[in-house]
C-alpha cells in the first residue's frame, strides 16, 4: 500500500535517513523505533511531504507522491505537542480537513460528531482548545485527523508529553480505534513499551538505517544487534572472545564475567570478539551461570531487581540480601 | 518577622535590597517626591492650565468647533492611509524577515529600524535631499516637473519610512513565535498554501496586527515634524495647527482646544493598544528544534524574496544616503554668486557653519546650535536620571498603590510634544526669555523611556543574589559595589544615553520654547529650510548629517548597553 523507496537525507550536513525503505500493508500498523535525533519525525514528515528527500521517493498503491503537494495526499498527522489551532474551538479544529475538502456542512457536523465520540469528546464540541488538558487536547488532534477518513495515518510521539497511567489508556484507545477503522498507520515512538503495545510490526531506527524489522515478539526474542538489545533494555549486554567451538555447534566465549557457551548464527573463529546478551530471566534449564555479590535490591512488584557488584543484574522472584554472594543460570545469546 | 530577623537582614542585605523591601511607606514616598513634584509642576499644572483654556468663551465657538472638526477628519485620514501603506509594505517585510534566510538579512533588519530612531528633521531633510526641488533626482533629471515636497504622498511616504520596522518587529516576532506545525497540520489536512494563510496564519497574526497598526497609527496620528517640513501648513493636522495657532496665527484658545482633541485620542488609542497588545501573546505550542527560517526555493519565493530585497534597501537607503551626500555636494548657485556655478564636492557648507555672517538668520555663528543641543541633552540626561532612579527604584517593587501612578508617568509620552510646549507658554510665559526651560521639557518627554529602561533592569537583580553575597562575607556597602553597580551600570549608560538622543532630536516642543539665539540643531535646520537659497539649503543638509551621525551613535551605544528586552513599550 505505502511503499517507502531509498530514501536519502542529509540535516545540516549530516546524513540522517540513509537509504530507508519499508512499506506499510492495508490495515497494518507500523511502529518507527528510535532514540531522538535518530531521524524518525523527518521519515515522517517526508512522507506527509512536508519535507523533500535528498532522494528516494515515496509512494501509495503504486502511485509516486514525489509531485503531489502535502494538501492532496490525504493522509493523517498527529503531532507530539498536538498542533491544535488555538484560534478555533473543539468543533472548529475537528472540522477543519472537512472544511477543506468543502464537504456540505451537514456531513461535516454528522462526521465532526462521530469522530469525537469515537475519542469520547462528544460533550467537547463547544469548548476553547486552550482550556482543555494534554490527554483533551490529543484526543482532539486524533479526532481531527480521523474525521477526514485518511489514507494513511502517522502517528509523531503522539503521547510523549503524557504521564504514564494516561499514556496507557490513551494508547489502549488508539489500539482498538486502528483495528476499528483498519485505517493503515505509522506510529514513532522512542518508547518501546508504547512501539510493542500497538505495532504489528516494529522497525528499529539507528543510525540513519532500519537496522532490524519484524513482529514484536521476534525482534524481542532476537533483537540480532547489541544496539536494538541495548535499547530495548533486553538484558546484559557485554563482550567476549571466542575460544573454539563446542561439541553441539555452539561456541565457547570468554568474557569478564566467565566463559559462556552459545549459539550464534554466523561464523566465528578463535578470537574474534563478539557482543553478548545475558537475559535477566533465571531459567534452571540454561546451561550458563553469572554470579555475584549483591549490591543492590529493587522491589519491581512481582519480582525483585537484583544488581551485582560486577554490574550485572538479574530478576529473582525472592529477595536475596544485600552482600550475599549468589549464583543463576540464565540464558546468554550471541549478538552482532 | 521578629524584629531580630529584621534587624539582621538589614545588617546583611545591599542598600538598594533595603530600599526596595524594608523601607517604610512614609520613605517610600520621598523616592517619589522629586520625579512626581517634577510631573506636577512641568505636566499637570500646565494641562490644567490648557483645559481651563478650554472653558474660555473664545475656544468653544462654532467656529473653532467646526476647524477642529475638519482638522481632526484630516489628522484621521492622513493617518489612517499611513497605517495601511505601511501595512501594505510592513506585511511582506514582516514575512520576508520571519521566514526566509538570506544574505545580508540582520544589516537590512537593522537598516529598516533606523528611522525609527532619527530625528523627524532629519528624515524630512533625507527625503528633501532625494526627491525635493533641490534634491538630487530633480538634478538628475531636471527636466521631469513633479512635486514631492507639499504634497500629500511625501508625507504618506516619510510615515511609511518611519513606522514599517513596527511591523516588521511586532508582526515579525508573532510569525517566528508561531508553531510551524500548525501550518504544517493544516497542510496535512487538505489546506494548500494559500488557505494555510487565510484560514490559520492571518487569524493567529490577528492580535499582533492589531496592535502594531494601532501603534503606527498612533504615531502617525501625532507626527508633527514630517507634515510641517515635508507637506507645509496647507496640510494642517491636529499638531499642525496648534503649532499653528501659537506662532503664526496667534490664537491660544483655539490651540488649547485643539490639544485637549488630540490628548483625548491618544489615550483612547493607547488604551486600545495596551488592550490589543496583551493580547497578542498567543499561547503557542513550546517551540520544537525545527524553525520555519530557510532558503527561498520555488521560482516564486525567489522571486518575492530578491524584489523585497531591492525594495527595502532602497526605500531605505536611499533617503538616507543622500542626506550626507547632498550636504558634500554642490548642485546649484549660492545667493548672490556670479559666474561660473562649480558643480561638485565642497565642504563649503561645513565650513559656513562657523561663520557669523551679517544679516543671518542666528546672531551667533549657525554652528552654535550643536553647542546648544549638546548641553540641553547633556542637562536633560542629567535630570531625567536624578527624577528617573528613585521613581524606577520604586517601581521595581510596586505597592498596589504605586501601579497606579505607572501609566501616570507615562502619560507625558501619550501628549503631543507641540502640546507640553503650549503648555509651558501659557504656564511660565515670563521665563521664555530663559534657556533653562528646555532641558525640563525634553526631561518630560524622555523621563518615561528612563523609567522604563532602569526598571526592569533595578527588579532584574534578584534578592538572592545579594544574599548570597552577603553570605560570602560581603559588606552591605560590598554588595552594592561588586552586586547591584555593575549590573545598573549599563542599563544607567542605556538610560543616559536614550535621554540625551531623545533631545538631541526634540522637535516639536523646541520649535515653541527655545530662544532664537538659543537654536538647537533641529530648529536651526528647520529655519535653514525655510530660507531661500542653495547655502542655507546646504547648511541645514550638513546640520541634518551632523545630527544624524549623533544619533546613530547614540543608537549604537543604547545597543551596546540595553539589557535584551528592557526599554521596550
Amino acid at each position: 500500500m505505502l511503499d517507502v523507496h531509498h530514501i536519502f537525507k542529509t540535516y545540516e550536513g549530516k546524513l540522517l535517513l540513509d537509504d530507508i525503505s519499508f512499506n506499510v500493508a492495508s490495515g497494518e500498523t507500523v511502529c518507527l523505533l528510535g532514540a531522538s535525533g535518530s531521524g524518525k519525525s523527518t521519515l515522517l514528515r517526508i512522507i506527509a511531504g512536508l519535507e523533500d528527500p535528498d532522494s528516494g521517493f515515496v509512494s501509495f498503491h503504486g502511485q509516486d507522491l514525489t509531485l503531489t503537494p502535502p494538501h492532496l495526499r490525504d493522509f493523517g498527522l498527529v503531532f507530539q505537542d498536538y498542533a491544535l489551532f488555538p484560534h478555533l474551538d473543539v468543533n472548529e479544529n475537528v472540522a477543519f480537513g472537512l472544511k477543506m475538502r468543502r464537504l456540505p456542512p451537514e456531513e461535516i457536523s454528522e462526521r465532526v460528531g462521530n469522530s469525537l465520540e469515537m475519542v469520547n469528546l462528544a460533550e467537547f464540541a463547544d469548548r476553547r482548545v486552550t482550556d482543555l488538558s494534554g490527554g483533551e487536547q490529543q484526543r482532539v488532534a486524533l479526532a481531527r485527523a480521523l474525521a477526514t477518513r485518511p489514507r494513511l495515518l502517522m502517528f509523531d510521539e503522539p503521547l510523549g508529553a503524557l504521564d504514564r497511567t494516561l499514556r496507557e489508556s490513551l494508547l489502549n484507545e488508539l489500539r482498538s480505534i486502528l483495528s476499528q477503522t483498519k485505517i493503515p498507520a505509522i506510529y514513532v515512538t522512542h518508547d518501546q513499551e508504547e512501539a510493542f503495545t500497538i505495532a504489528d510490526r516494529v522497525l528499529i531506527l539507528h543510525n540513519g538505517k532500519i537496522i532490524r524489522q519484524g513482529m514484536p515478539a521476534e525482534v524481542w526474542a532476537n533483537p540480532e544487534f547489541a544496539f536494538v538489545a541495548t535499547f530495548l533494555g533486553l538484558g546484559n549486554i557485554f563482550e567476549g572472545v571466542i575460544q573454539g567451538k563446542t561439541t553441539n555447534e555452539g561456541w565457547k566465549a570468554e568474557t569478564r564475567y566467565g566463559v559462556f557457551t552459545v549459539q550464534c548464527e554466523h561464523k566465528h573463529g578463535r578470537g574474534d570478539r563478539v557482543q553478548l546478551l545475558a537475559r535477566p530471566r533465571v531459567d534452571p534449564k540454561e546451561t550458563n551461570v553469572i554470579r555475584g555479590t549483591v549490591s543492590d535490591v529493587i522491589f519491581q512488584q512481582d519480582r525483585f531487581k537484583v544488581s551485582l557488584d560486577n554490574g550485572l543484574y538479574v530478576y529473582l522472584p525472592d529477595a536475596p540480601k544485600v552482600g550475599e554472594t549468589i549464583q543463576v543460570r540464565v540464558k546468554v545469546e550471541c549478538l552482532t | 518577622m521578629s524584629m531580630g530577623e529584621h534587624i539582621s537582614k538589614r545588617n546583611h542585605t545591599g542598600l538598594s535590597s533595603f530600599v526596595l523591601v524594608y523601607l517604610p511607606p512614609y520613605a517610600r514616598l520621598l523616592l517619589w517626591l522629586l520625579p512626581l513634584s517634577f510631573l506636577v509642576v512641568a505636566f499637570f499644572y500646565p494641562l490644567s492650565r490648557i483645559l481651563a483654556l478650554t472653558f474660555d468663551p473664545k475656544a468653544l465657538t462654532t467656529a473653532n468647533l467646526l476647524l477642529a472638526s475638519r482638522v481632526l477628519l484630516f489628522t484621521f485620514t492622513q493617518a489612517a492611509l499611513s497605517t495601511f501603506l505601511t501595512l501594505l509594505l510592513g506585511l511582506p517585510s514582516a514575512l520576508l524577515f520571519a521566514r526566509y534566510d538570506f544574505r545580508g538579512k540582520s544589516i537590512l533588519r537593522a537598516l529598516t529600524a533606523v528611522p525609527f530612531m532619527l530625528p523627524t528633521v532629519v528624515v524630512a531633510a533625507g527625503f528633501s535631499a532625494l526627491l525635493g526641488p533641490r534634491g538630487l533626482l530633480h538634478s538628475v533629471f531636471p527636466l521631469a516637473s513633479f512635486n514631492f515636497i507639499g504634497t500629500l504622498t511625501a508625507i504618506l511616504i516619510a510615515h511609511v519610512f518611519y513606522n514599517t520596522t513596527i511591523i516588521i518587529r511586532v508582526v515579525g516576532n508573532a510569525l517566528s513565535g508561531l508553531d510551524p506545525k500548525l501550518e504544517q497540520a493544516a497542510r496535512v489536512l487538505g489546506a494548500d498554501p494559500s488557505r494555510v494563510w487565510w484560514n490559520v496564519t492571518l487569524p493567529l497574526l490577528r492580535p499582533a496586527l492589531l496592535a502594531s497598526s494601532l501603534l503606527v497609527f498612533l504615531f502617525d496620528f501625532t507626527s508633527f515634524g514630517v507634515i510641517l517640513l515635508l507637506g507645509g501648513s496647507q496640510f494642517a493636522t491636529l499638531e499642525v495647527e496648534i503649532y499653528l495657532r501659537i506662532l503664526k496665527l496667534p490664537n491660544l484658545p483655539l490651540a488649547a482646544l485643539l490639544s485637549v482633541i488630540q490628548l483625548s485620542c491618544t489615550v483612547i488609542f493607547s488604551i486600545l493598544y495596551t488592550r490589543f497588545s496583551s493580547r497578542s501573546t498567543i499561547q503557542t505550542a513550546p517551540r520544537s528544534a525545527d524553525s520555519n527560517v530557510r532558503r527561498a526555493k520555488t521560482l516564486r519565493e525567489k522571486i518575492f524574496v530578491t524584489s523585497f530585497i531591492l525594495l527595502l534597501t532602497a526605500f531605505f537607503f536611499l533617503p538616507l544616503s543622500a542626506l550626507p551626500f547632498r550636504s558634500l555636494f554642490r548642485l546649484e548657485a549660492d545667493r548672490g554668486q556670479r559666474g561660473e556655478v562649480q558643480y561638485g564636492f565642497t565642504a563649503d557648507y561645513y565650513t559656513e557653519l562657523f561663520v557669523n555672517r551679517r544679516g543671518s538668520i542666528f546672531y551667533v555663528p549657525p554652528i552654535q546650535a550643536t553647542v546648544n543641543s549638546l548641553g540641553y541633552a547633556s542637562a536633560t540626561a542629567m535630570i531625567s536620571l536624578l527624577l528617573g532612579f528613585p521613581a524606577a527604584f520604586a517601581l521595581a517593587k510596586p505597592t498596589r498603590f504605586e501601579k497606579i501612578l505607572d501609566p501616570l508617568i507615562m502619560l507625558p509620552l501619550g501628549s503631543s510634544a507641540v502640546m507640553l510646549g503650549l503648555g509651558f507658554i501659557i504656564s511660565f510665559g515670563t521665563w521664555l526669555t530663559s534657556p533653562f526651560l528646555v532641558p525640563f521639557a525634553h526631561t518630560l518627554i524622555a523621563l518615561p523611556f528612563v523609567i522604563r529602561t532602569l526598571q526592569p533592569a533595578i527588579a532584574s537583580i534578584p534578592q538572592r543574589l545579594r544574599q548570597a553575597a552577603s553570605s560570602l562575607g560581603a559588606s552591605p556597602w560590598e554588595v552594592w559595589k561588586n552586586i547591584d553597580l555593575p549590573i545598573l551600570r549599563r542599563a544607567t549608560l542605556a538610560a543616559a544615553t536614550f535621554a540625551f538622543t531623545v533631545s538631541l532630536g526634540e522637535f516639536g516642543a523646541t520649535l515653541l520654547i527655545s530662544r532664537p539665539e538659543y537654536p538647537t540643531i533641529p530648529v536651526a535646520i528647520e529655519r535653514f529650510l525655510s530660507q531661500p537659497g542653495g547655502l542655507n539649503y546646504g547648511q541645514a543638509m550638513a546640520m541634518a548629517t551632523i545630527l544624524m551621525v549623533m544619533t546613530m551613535t547614540s543608537i549604537l551605544l543604547i545597543e551596546k548597553f540595553r539589557i535584551p528586552g528592557s526599554g521596550e513599550f
